[in-house]
């Protein structure tokens, strides 16, 4: 037995990787409140402090500190990087330095070059030749393998925002199994199914044998990485400190092999727990040492940087990195997942004041302890940095050890995947419908010749006719170009450090999206419940929409309407789900935008619901802006409605309210959100964001940006620094519906 | 049967415990300078609602009143113009278990048998009233609402015969309202009711002096501005005082 499983509960998990049975067997459930938390020590703030004048220059300097141009991050291509060796007590950057981005360009030489370019900096002349002349990139294989129809979707933006120039992410490597089994012990394990493999060379075990020996290389950069540092790692951790590092060197091997949208931690807290209740109980380590540790920690979480094109920032705006860490949840034995340690994470937005990052996840469930329940909901009134998700709906899909990677995409720890898929834009498709295919703004015509509809009023079943055809065309179309994305990054960029801490054998999904719901589910009950009049231009396309008569409006907890957008969802999921997909993947399906319901609205002309051409579409599953007018509650009901089985990669709910529209006074704020959330749960709603702030402070953080360094406000799955999103993303944020405003 | 309502707030987090349920209805008698819904007063406006459509809404919000010990609160307007109404609104709410309240000012109360009759049979359903108190001296009642408040302070007394629980309500309008002799008085009023389990303060806010506007009427108070929070907190220690 190893030393670092000392006075460990023995199990199954000894035999074989199975991180989920040590933490069922070893951890230690917390139902107390948060006065054993402490602040934060002077090393913690002294950090801090420097972090935050690094950002200051940082912002200063147009959005990026410093680059590397001329060294391909690998897993081992940089030497070590600290803020202060003395005293941060957990290490590693990306590079030899913090705040200095990386070359990232396996994912494409043109976007590494672009990114490069946009915030003034130039890559090396060499590089560039070697990633054009003898190293294909990913980026290249796809357009290498595009079809005209597929390139004319993309260009129009029907199918928009797709993996194929900038890193896929949303893998989650499960990097607590470096900590809890050493690298060796991996690597051993890897080995024995490398030699278990079938011995029939078809093309699925030649990929699995080449990705296997990739994973297993990948594992011994890791440790040496790890040494580079002073760290032997090929050993379980043996306390918590070495816990805590042992882990983050597995993540930062996997920051620094890949960049991509979505770097998700895991669900880590509560396993860590479990070497801080040894140690505690050992006497070899105070609560002040502890929080140190997680403040730490969180530290370099928050430190995590890319270098991205200005298209992906368009689209993901604030610098997002979505180190998302998934704490609490229900056991299936009905214990909750909660310790001390879901309150230390949360306590670090106040050691360390807000942040976006990690992106803090709580899977709620009515069942958590009330004490914790009344903590989150304290700390997003004070800080709007948490989002939730439904324990609930989830854990009877994917079990009690499962992680959001991203924003709402759930996924079993280092036994599933995903092959992250961007979204249709169905607005724009049911445009496609009225207009017989033809682009609205492009004026070409890229779905299937038919003839446009022609009547003078809209008739509800006869667009929803054409619209099921639209969609029906459209499935297929998206389907199949993931299905080029995914081969060609596997071939040419794949995750072999985040693999590598995954069973060999895994679960795949095909992560399809959907944008616009709210708006094509409004225009249709304009088109059904009100009189919609196309107006044509010279070539007779509706260009515009008359509507005489009020309709009901998604947001209102009204079955006419809501029953359309769920309609939608199960008619566009099934036709999904009738193509092949790559390496057998199961078909999923979000309704999230992130901040791109912005772009996506920039490339969509006038819809019938009265929404102008290149406004935005509402983020998400969310009610259009200003259309909810029932209260808070009838727009949560309304969301609460997409049926979960057929959005199965999340249904994101953003949601704003002012401090005093919650309740009276700081208690009945606090108890009424533990209400709303466990409300929501019950209903069966997925995810909720929870913003509790005035519109006038986000006003004044627009005109005064230096005096709001660290505001954070929570959009679709993820949350932002306020200051660093576009004017134009933060117009958007300030427009869209605060319950409340009475 | 059929109410006439302003509006409905899903989430309401103010009117009586827990989240609740707010129906605005339509109509009121008084005509409060200070009022800031005055798109509630005309007896005719709004729209109408069955009382079954009404309850198929409700029921949706049954995981968050569950949550929260909240429930329906009927405001206004003034809730006791339509009786009819509310006394099968709360019959059905009672059928599925929920708390139910009124958040009225009683501008419309009468002790006519006819209404006495009614409201017997409402106060049977309802579990807590929140009755505003607007001002204890009635000339400036009168000048302030339109209207005297004796019948409102006879309601108030009928209540407590009754022992129905009472939130008193009591909006703080700086010039009008907040003359601490005046609020002593209101205080010594209040503690001679049996039923009072909670006094609340309200403070003057100008958000719904837009809604006067849109109606194209001049609004009275437009000089006055909210309380400060200290003026509050002595209203509060007043209306609490024990004598």
């Amino acid at each position: 037995m190893f030393a670092g499983w000392e006075g460990f509960k023995k199990g199954k998990w000894n035999e074989e990787v199975d991180v989920r049975d040590f933490i069922q067997k070893n951890y230690t459930q917390y139902t107390g409140d948060d006065t054993f938390l402490v602040g934060p020590t002077s090393a913690t703030k002294e950090l801090w402090q420097k972090v935050m004048e690094l950002a200051k220059k940082e912002r200063e300097n147009g959005g990026v500190l410093d680059m590397d141009t001329k060294t391909v991050s690998t897993i081992t291509s940089h030497g070590p990087g600290y803020l202060n060796k003395e005293t941060e007590k957990i290490v590693g950057f990306q590079t030899d330095q913090p705040f200095k981005r990386s070359l990232q360009p396996f994912g494409g030489i043109r976007m590494a070059v672009d990114a490069a370019n946009s915030y003034g900096f130039e890559v090396d002349n060499e590089m560039q030749h070697i990633f054009t002349e003898y190293r294909k990139t990913h980026n290249q294989g796809v357009f290498d393998a595009y079809t005209p129809e597929m390139r004319k979707a993309r260009h129009v933006g029907i199918i928009t925002g797709l993996p194929d120039a900038y890193g896929r992410g949303r893998i989650i490597g499960d990097y607590r199994r470096v900590a809890l089994y050493g690298v060796d012990f991996l690597m051993e394990e890897k080995q024995k199914d490398f030699n278990n493999t079938s011995n029939i060379m078809s093309n699925d075990i030649i990929q699995l044998r080449e990705e296997m020996s990739e994973q297993y290389r990948a594992l011994k950069q890791l440790k040496e990485m790890a040494k580079s540092y002073g760290f032997d790692i090929s050993q379980p951790a043996t306390n918590t400190k070495e816990a805590f590092q042992w882990l983050y060197f597995a993540y930062l091997a996997a920051i620094k092999q890949q960049n991509g949208a979505a770097m998700s931690l895991g669900r880590v807290s509560t396993f860590l727990d479990i070497y801080i209740e040894r140690d505690l109980k050992n006497g070899v380590i105070t609560e002040e040492e502890v929080q140190e540790i997680v403040d730490h920690f969180v530290m370099k979480l928050r430190l995590v940087k890319f270098a991205r094109t200005p298209e992906y920032n368009e689209l993901y705006s604030g610098d997002p990195t979505w180190v998302t860490e998934s704490i609490a949840g229900m056991g299936n034995d009905g214990r909750s997942l909660v310790t001390k340690n879901s309150f230390r994470f949360l306590h670090t937005l106040s050691n360390l004041g807000p942040s976006p990052e990690p992106n803090l996840t709580v899977l709620w469930s009515d069942r958590l302890p009330e004490n914790f329940k009344k903590y989150c909901a304290k700390m997003s009134i004070e800080t709007s940095s948490i989002q939730y998700e439904n324990d609930e709906i989830m854990r009877p899909e994917y079990g009690d050890d499962y992680g959001i990677a991203c924003c709402v995409s759930a996924m079993k720890i280092g036994k599933q995947m995903q092959f992250f898929g961007a979204r249709a834009n169905l607005a724009k498709a049911l445009l496609y419908a009225i207009n017989g295919n033809i682009d609205e703004n492009h004026k070409i015509q890229v779905g299937p010749e038919t003839a446009p509809l022609t009547s003078e009023v809209l008739d509800y079943d006869e667009v929803m006719k054409r619209f099921e055809q639209t969609m029906e065309w459209l499935a297929g179309l998206y389907i199949n170009t993931l299905n080029i994305i995914h081969y060609m990054h596997d071939k040419y960029s794949y995750e072999s450090i985040e693999m590598a801490l995954h069973d060999t054998q895994i679960l795949r999904t095909m992560a399809t999206g959907i944008a616009g719901l709210s708006s094509v589910a409004d225009s249709l009950s304009a088109i059904k419940y009100a009189k919609v009049k196309p107006i044509r231009d010279e070539n007779g396309l509706a260009v515009d929409f008359e509507v005489e008569g009020d309709y009901p409006k998604y947001g209102n907890n009204d079955d006419r309407v809501d029953s359309i957008a769920v309609h939608l969802v199960k008619s566009f999921m099934t036709k999904l789900r009738k193509h092949k997909t790559y390496r057998d993947s199961v078909h999923t399906l979000s309704i999230l935008t992130i901040t791109s319901n912005v772009v996506y609205g920039k490339k969509t002309g006038n819809t019938p619901d009265g929404r102008r051409a290149g406004e935005p579409l509402a983020p998400g599953a969310n009610p259009m802006h200003g259309r909810d007018t029932k209260g808070a509650l009838a727009s949560l009901s309304t969301v609460a409605k997409i049926p979960y089985a057929y959005a199965m990669d999340g249904i994101s709910n953003t949601f704003s309210i002012v401090p005093k529209a919650l309740g009276k006074d700081s208690e009945a704020q606090v108890n009424n959100l533990v209400s709303m959330l466990d409300g929501y749960t019950k209903q069966t709603g997925h995810h909720l964001n929870v913003n509790v702030l005035n519109r006038e402070t986000l006003i004044d953080a627009m005109e005064h940006p230096e005096e709001y360094p660290q505001l954070t406000i929570r959009v679709s799955g993820y949350a932002v620094n306020f200051i660093k999103l576009t004017r134009e993303q933060q117009i958007d944020v300030i427009n869209r519906t605060f319950h409340g405003s009475m | 049967m059929i109410g006439r309502i302003h509006s409905i707030e899903s989430f309401g987090t103010v009117d009586g415990p827990g989240i609740r349920y707010v129906i605005f209805m339509q109509g009121c008698l008084l005509r409060c300078q200070f009022c800031h819904n005055p798109d509630t007063w005309d007896t005719k406006g709004g729209k109408e609602i069955e009382v079954d459509e009404l309850m198929a809404d409700i029921q949706t919000y049954l995981p968050y009143m569950e949550s929260s010990n909240g429930g329906v609160t009927v405001s206004g307007g003034e809730p006791l113009l339509q009786m009819d109404f509310l006394i099968e609104l709360f019959t059905k709410c009672k059928e599925l278990d929920i708390h139910t309240a009124i958040d009225s000012s009683a501008g419309c109360f009468s002790n006519t048998p006819f209404f006495m009759k009614k409201l017997e049979k409402l106060l049977q359903l309802t579990d807590l009233i929140l009755l505003d108190l607007k001002q204890i001296d009635n000339d400036k009642h009168k000048k302030l609402t339109g209207l005297p408040n004796t019948h409102i302070l006879e309601f108030a007394r009928i209540l407590s015969d009754r022992n129905v629980p009472v939130w008193i309500r009591h909006v703080l309008v700086p010039g009008k309202t907040d003359n601490p002799e005046d609020l002593k008085r209101l205080s010594a009023f209040i503690q001679t009711l049996k039923n009072v389990q909670k006094i609340e303060v309200l403070p003057y806010h100008k958000l719904g002096v837009y809604k006067w506007e849109n109606l194209g009427l001049k609004y009275p108070l437009d000089n006055v501005e909210p309380p400060s929070e200290e003026v509050v907190r002595r209203a509060i220690d007043i209306l609490n005082a024990t004598q």
